[in-house]
């Protein structure tokens, strides 16, 4: 890649940060270019957020038809999936699918919902509730 | 309490955990770049390692793991680093409070989520971001993250928690710091030891590393079918490739750079040469990108047979450059 072929598109992804990306200078020399970033690299990542926030705003809409608990709400809202979340929490993935059925969510001991909410780093208030 | 390490300088990285590498040993009064940090230690690499799962599709890694950047230069310099973990959180923090006190300058694992610098859409959970600590002052860390073009602050609350986020790499309050350093300068004689190496992990025998991982994945794309989650298994290996801190096309521009330092150092000239086919190797990859993303906005019919050929091209032109590699190194 030459100097003049670093991408600054303006990934909007990156906010008001550069990234450094390694180019060809005039000289020939490799040198590190800050880059706006490129149109393909935005699209991928907003790819990636947008399938998250779409499985955060589906879980929203089931939770309040009480088909699912807020967790399963606050678990995508912090872009984690029940195999990470089952890795953070430390409690087993089946008990975790289990606590999205709003009626064992409801008779969650306080231990467990501590658990929880440190883990998607939560007030313990909020994991019951939903925005 | 306020302490800050006034003679540290900032340097903006494409990686992070060569940045860090290379700004603690410059701060040291070691002369390494980021680009010849990277490739001493042989981070180069390709793996596709489907058995582990981020968010459901495969860890596709273009270089070695996490902490191989910082043992890598260790040797070459006679450095000693020291690691410390903490099972109690408190303790990391005193201890991280103690040494930035003694005007140390001191290197952070920590996860990407929890870190509130970060763009808002560039926060997902990887625990294995490396950056350093140059300073306190009230309740705000001074940050330096090589993949931020200037320093950062940190209030120490948050640093905490992506100090010791949980998980997979879960960093358990990682510090390190150097605590001697026995050369400054780099000889020929690490370098082409670091480049043998790298050329003997690309070419190795199994199938999941090295250009043999290429052909492997690009099987794998071949069998994708044109559905929604084929196209998100497209996306997600472009952002394994561009987005993760990579410095472009998956570190390649980045190798391009270390073998045009590594040419100087050890006068072979071939290297430099190495360097130019390196950089055309790295517009593959970036050829690739731009192809998939055009494929995943609907610019273009998404075929991952296409996609599929463009992988095995680049393991080609790649088992051919390593080849070449090899043998200029004497």
């Amino acid at each position: 890649m030459d100097v003049s072929n670093v991408p600054q598109e303006g990934n909007c992804t990156l906010g008001n940060h550069r990234k450094a990306l390694y180019a060809k200078d005039a000289d020939g020399k490799m040198v590190i270019v800050p880059s706006r970033g490129s149109e393909a690299d935005e699209t991928v990542t907003m790819q990636a957020v947008d399938r998250m926030n779409a499985l955060a705003a589906d879980a929203r809409t089931r939770a309040l038809a009480g088909q699912t608990s807020p967790l399963e709400y606050w678990m995508y809202a912090r872009r984690m999936d029940v195999v990470l979340l089952s890795q953070i929490s430390g409690i087993w993935q089946w008990r975790i699918r289990r606590h999205f059925q709003p009626k064992h969510f409801l008779c969650l001991s306080p231990r467990l919902l501590a658990s929880y909410a440190d883990a998607l780093g939560l007030p313990l208030a909020q994991l019951s509730t939903l925005p | 309490m306020n302490h800050t390490n006034t003679n540290f300088q900032h340097r903006h990285a494409a990686h992070c955990e060569s940045g860090v590498a290379a700004s603690l040993m410059s701060h040291h009064g070691a002369n390494l770049s980021e680009a010849m940090a990277f490739g001493l230690s042989s981070a180069l690499s390709f793996a596709y390692l489907p058995f582990i799962k981020l968010t459901g599709f495969p860890l596709i890694a273009y270089r070695m793991p996490p902490k191989s950047i910082l043992k890598g230069v260790s040797k070459p310099f006679q450095t000693r680093f020291r690691f410390e973990t903490f099972r109690n959180p408190d303790d990391g923090l005193h201890r991280l409070d103690e040494l930035l006190a003694q005007g140390k300058v001191v290197g952070l694992q920590t996860s990407v989520f929890w870190l509130p610098y970060f763009p808002e859409d560039m926060r997902f959970h990887f625990n294995a971001h490396n950056l350093l600590v140059f300073g306190k002052e009230g309740d705000d860390y001074l940050i330096s993250d090589p993949v931020t073009e200037l320093p950062q602050r940190c209030a120490s609350a948050d640093l905490q928690r992506a100090r010791f986020a949980k998980g997979v790499l879960a960093p358990k309050g990682l510090l390190y710091y150097p605590e001697s350093i026995g050369r400054t300068e780099v000889t020929a004689e690490a370098i082409k030891k670091a480049i043998k190496k790298t050329a003997r992990i690309m070419l190795g025998p199994i199938p999941i590393i090295g250009v043999r991982g290429i052909h492997m994945l690009a099987n794998k794309v071949a069998k994708l079918d044109i559905s929604e989650h084929s196209l998100n298994y497209a996306g997600h290996i472009v952002r394994m490739q561009e987005e993760i801190g990579t410095g472009g096309a998956g570190f390649r521009f980045l190798y391009a750079a270390f073998l045009q330092e590594a040419a100087q150092i050890t006068g072979i000239a071939e290297l430099a040469v190495l360097s130019e086919r390196m950089n055309e190797i790295g517009d593959g990859w970036r050829e690739f990108a731009l192809k998939a993303a055009r494929m995943i906005k609907s610019r273009e019919a998404f075929s991952p047979v296409s996609l599929a050929d463009m992988l095995r091209l680049q393991a080609e032109r790649e088992t051919d450059f390593f080849r070449a590699l090899k043998s200029a190194i004497v």
